[in-house]
């Protein structure tokens, strides 16, 4: 297992810029993930890793070998990378055992049947090397593509869209499993989604990208907690975005009331800003003298998730317990659970707006 | 509504039967005893036909894949100058009938003709005779197949190549396999299927052709069949001939069956996985160029250069009434069989698409059977039951009512027609089935739903719809009649000529030149449902 480094790389297609500006370092062994909207540019940078795509600028090192710069790109097969399909890919006209077989061949035959049998009990099809792949399930499929990208213990095991063919209960799951086949053969993985939920469950780190820029690389929990732009926080997870202003040090005036926040420094007193208000930031309880109108209400099945109108008439969103169901239009008590606002400065207000990506 | 039913299925079925007749006729003299013909035919020129049957059939299986691959190959996975009509201009030869190529190459490659003539120029041999290769032989014979047939190759290969999924080929390159490995091992063997069923089309022509082989004096079951029943008059051995050779086209059928069956687990079902095609510029690019020209220059400029020739030489003297009135038998012939086909064909679609039950599909199905038989065969088939019906009735009719009622069907344009709508109906059905197809099930009942009655849905969504379709059918049979050979030649009425014949009689009088009019004109109509189809496959491809 490698090391991955990818410095400052940039790919055009006919004269326009796809990605631009890229750096990446993920440990051996670590499990990384690009996450953004479709369109950002995220497959193509794991096309270049993979050598399906030329670089423009830039340089990409698995371990301590040069694999592309723009002056030299080792071949795709020279470049010992796995790499698991959106569509799997595998070979329609070969049975799994064949399919699996199909990177090991210059191996010996016991060696190959050894790493095989070893691959098909990893994904949980022990007994199917004989099945065709249309005999498969999908999800069966997505698993023999994993064991098949695998089989030669490559450099870096590389993922698009892996789990994007399969239906929405299944995709979770597998990625758990995903994680812990990954974990088992200690392989260093970047995998390529446009859903947070399969990205937070499989990835040690996360980047976001838009546009063809990487526009944060980190801990899952941190992206959540401390979105570096507007568009991260709107991307990930739920959450409106209020006016505020500052008001002494590291406190934020709102119509929620004075918030703590982490500020950097050069934000000036009275200066306006707006703030990340996430519905879990918001607890309803029946008890709080504070009351707030119901403007709508969605019920999620574990809680309602209500929109409610603040004074100003901002709105904000606020969890509560499933049972606790409250008609649109009746008021019901509210309290912050709130240890630091996110703050964003106000003239990037307007990129959140134009690119608002709900996120699922 | 129940009625209704019934009406469509009996329709369909009586249809079906009634095509069929002259197949179930022929099969059925598989139980009469042979005789001496027979016995005669088994001592001398039976092992002759089938192994210069299987020799074709290599031959052309090995020429038609040389050629059909590669091009394909190119073409859908490669950019390269003139690529944008290469890939349409290597269909051109689908216009081209094998027996006039090789009336065409017979014309080049003689003692006297352009070729040798330029040779013994270059060498300065006006009396030494230049050893040539013979055109006319077996080997000639699976050039001139191979040149007009890839066609069928080439098209199959090129859509099972393009439909593959481009994460196939990469993962391969990613799992540590080279170029050439991933060629050989991941796309030609997901191709495979469809190019066996290419293949199979290309040699089921092989075995149907009676022109060209009777051109070059190789004996094979249709020049057999032909010789059995204008010089011997043997209906019993003609017909148990006809069988034996509809055996070896059974099992062409059978493997075709299973290779498309196989192909659609093969095909690929991600489309957005396809990548673009990879730029080749300088030597790459002209190789490209050269290996996709060349099939069209030799099946089709060259031969078409030849003919043209011909054309402009006898122009002044061949252009006259006569010619006139052997386009006017032609066309008005292809006009009136185009339409009775199209009209059955659009009553058997209908009924398969508006009944959905298995004895109307398997009628439909029966009734498509004609394409796979050889033309001679179908026309002895059709002529032995005929000619039974009129002379029963002749005699019947001279016994009770002394008069004779002479040849009703046998020896008349309706046998002909019958001959020519029973070989290609499927041609027919499968442009009208696939006009329906796009007429989903779900647009009658939405039609329905927005209180729309059975005659609006069929004037204002299904005609509309269906236009097209029942023009390529049309257009595609009229063609298919014109260019037809032994069919017209074993069934036409006595002293109707039309242009097929024409050009075959000119060329058996060894006078090619006199060939080359008609044979152009064939060519010509035959350029129609070429650039039909090319059209249809640019369309479902954007």
């Amino acid at each position: 297992m490698r090391e991955l480094q990818i410095k400052q790389i940039k790919t055009t297609h006919q004269n326009t810029t796809i990605i631009d500006n890229i750096s990446v370092h993920l440990k051996a062994g670590e499990i990384g993930c690009l996450l953004g909207p479709s369109g950002c540019g995220k497959t193509t940078l794991l096309r270049s890793i993979a050598g399906l795509q030329k670089l423009t600028e830039g340089e990409i090192y698995l371990g301590d070998q040069l694999v592309s710069s723009n002056q030299f790109h080792l071949a795709i097969e020279k470049r010992k990378v796995g790499m698991v399909f959106q569509d799997y890919a595998l070979f329609p006209h070969m049975n799994i055992a064949d399919n699996i077989r199909f990177g090991i061949e210059h191996q010996s035959r016991k060696q190959q049947q050894d790493r095989i049998h070893q691959l098909l009990e990893l994904v949980n099809l022990a007994g199917k090397e004989r099945r065709y792949p249309h005999e498969l399930s999908g999800g069966q499929q997505q698993r023999v593509a994993l064991a098949r990208a695998l089989a030669a213990k490559p450099q870096i095991l590389l993922m698009d869209e892996p789990f994007s063919g399969l239906d929405v209960e299944l995709r979770e799951s597998l990625a758990r499993q995903v994680r812990c086949i990954l974990k088992t053969e200690g392989i260093t993985a970047l995998m390529v989604t446009h859903n947070q939920n399969e990205a937070f469950a499989i990835a040690d780190s996360v980047g976001v990208m838009k546009d063809g820029e990487l526009l944060q690389w980190d801990t899952p929990y941190n992206l959540y907690h401390q979105p570096n732009y507007p568009f991260i926080a709107d991307f990930i997870g739920q959450g409106v975005l209020i006016k505020g202003s500052i008001c002494g040090c590291r406190q934020v005036h709102t119509e929620l009331g004075v918030l703590n926040t982490q500020l950097a420094e050069d934000h000036a007193t009275g200066e306006k800003v707006s703030v990340l208000v996430r519905p879990d930031d918001i607890i309803h309880s029946d008890k709080s003298s504070w009351q707030l109108e119901v403007v709508s209400r969605v019920f999620r099945g574990s809680h309602f998730l209500f929109t409610l109108k603040l004074p100003n008439d901002e709105q904000v969103m606020c969890m509560s317990q499933s049972h606790h169901d409250h008609a649109v239009g009746s008021k019901i008590g509210i309290k912050l659970e709130m240890d630091h606002a996110v703050v964003f400065p106000l003239q990037n207000l307007k990129k959140v707006k134009a690119h608002c990506c709900t996120s699922v | 509504m129940k009625k209704y039913l019934n009406l469509w299925s009996i329709l369909t079925i009586a249809t079906a039967l009634l095509l069929t007749v002259p197949l179930w006729v022929l099969v059925s003299f598989v139980f009469e005893p042979t005789n001496e013909t027979w016995a005669h035919l088994v001592d001398t020129l039976l092992p002759e036909y089938i192994f210069n049957s299987l020799w074709l059939m290599l031959g052309v299986s090995i020429g038609t894949l040389l050629l059909g691959i590669p091009s394909a190959w190119f073409i859908s996975q490669y950019d390269f100058f003139g690529k944008k009509v290469l890939q349409w201009a290597l269909l051109l030869p689908l216009a081209m009938p094998a027996y006039i190529i090789a009336y065409t190459y017979t014309g080049l490659l003689e003692f006297e003709g352009p070729v040798q003539s330029f040779l013994r120029t270059l060498f300065e041999t006006q009396t030494v005779n230049l050893w040539f290769p013979e055109v006319r032989s077996v080997g000639g014979a699976i050039i001139m197949f191979s040149l007009v047939l890839y066609p069928y190759v080439y098209l199959l290969a090129r859509t099972a190549f393009s439909n593959q999924s481009h994460s196939v080929m990469h993962a391969s390159r990613t799992l540590g396999a080279g170029p050439y490995k991933t060629f050989f091992k991941v796309a030609l063997p997901i191709a495979r299927p469809a190019i066996i069923a290419g293949l199979t089309l290309a040699l089921m022509e092989t075995l149907a052709d009676f022109g060209t082989v009777q051109h070059f004096g190789i004996a094979t079951f249709t020049t057999g069949i032909y010789r059995t029943w204008t010089a011997f008059g043997d209906t019993t051995t003609t017909a148990q001939l006809s069988v034996l050779l509809l055996v070896f086209v059974t099992i062409l059928m059978m493997v075709e069956f299973w290779s498309r069956r196989q192909a659609k687990y093969f095909t690929g079902s991600n489309q957005a996985a396809q990548a673009m095609p990879t730029k080749l510029s300088g030597i790459k690019s002209a190789m490209a160029f050269s290996i996709c020209l060349l099939p069209i220059l030799f099946g089709f400029i060259l031969p078409s250069l030849q003919l043209l020739d011909w054309s402009i030489n006898v122009a002044e003297t061949n252009l006259n009434m006569e010619f006139l009135k052997l386009v006017w038998n032609s066309f008005s012939l292809a006009f009136i069989t185009a339409l009775v086909t199209v009209s059955i064909a659009l009553m058997l679609s209908y009924a398969k698409r508006s009944q959905k039950n298995r004895t109307v599909d398997s009628a439909v199905r029966l009734s498509a059977l004609g394409y796979a038989i050889p033309g001679t065969v179908i026309a002895v088939a059709v002529i032995i039951p005929f000619a039974w019906f009129d002379n029963t009735l002749d005699a019947w009719a001279r016994e009770t009512l002394n008069i004779s009622t002479g040849l009703l069907l046998s020896g008349t344009l309706f046998a002909l027609v019958f001959a020519y709508c029973f070989r290609f109906l499927s041609v027919a059905l499968q442009s009208l089935n696939s006009g329906f197809s796009q007429i989903k099930p779900s647009m009658d009942e939405s039609a329905k739903t927005l209180g729309a009655s059975n005659w609006t849905i069929l004037r204002r969504i299904h005609t509309p719809l269906l236009k097209s379709s029942l023009l390529t059918a049309f257009i595609l049979v009229f063609v298919e009649v014109l260019k037809e050979l032994p069919t017209t030649l074993i069934l036409r009425p006595f002293n109707f000529n039309t242009l097929s014949v024409k050009a075959y009689e000119m060329a058996a009088d060894e006078r090619l030149a006199d060939a080359g009019l008609p044979a152009l004109l064939i060519v010509i109509t035959g350029l129609i449902p070429v650039i039909i189809l090319s059209k249809m496959i640019g369309n479902r491809n954007a």
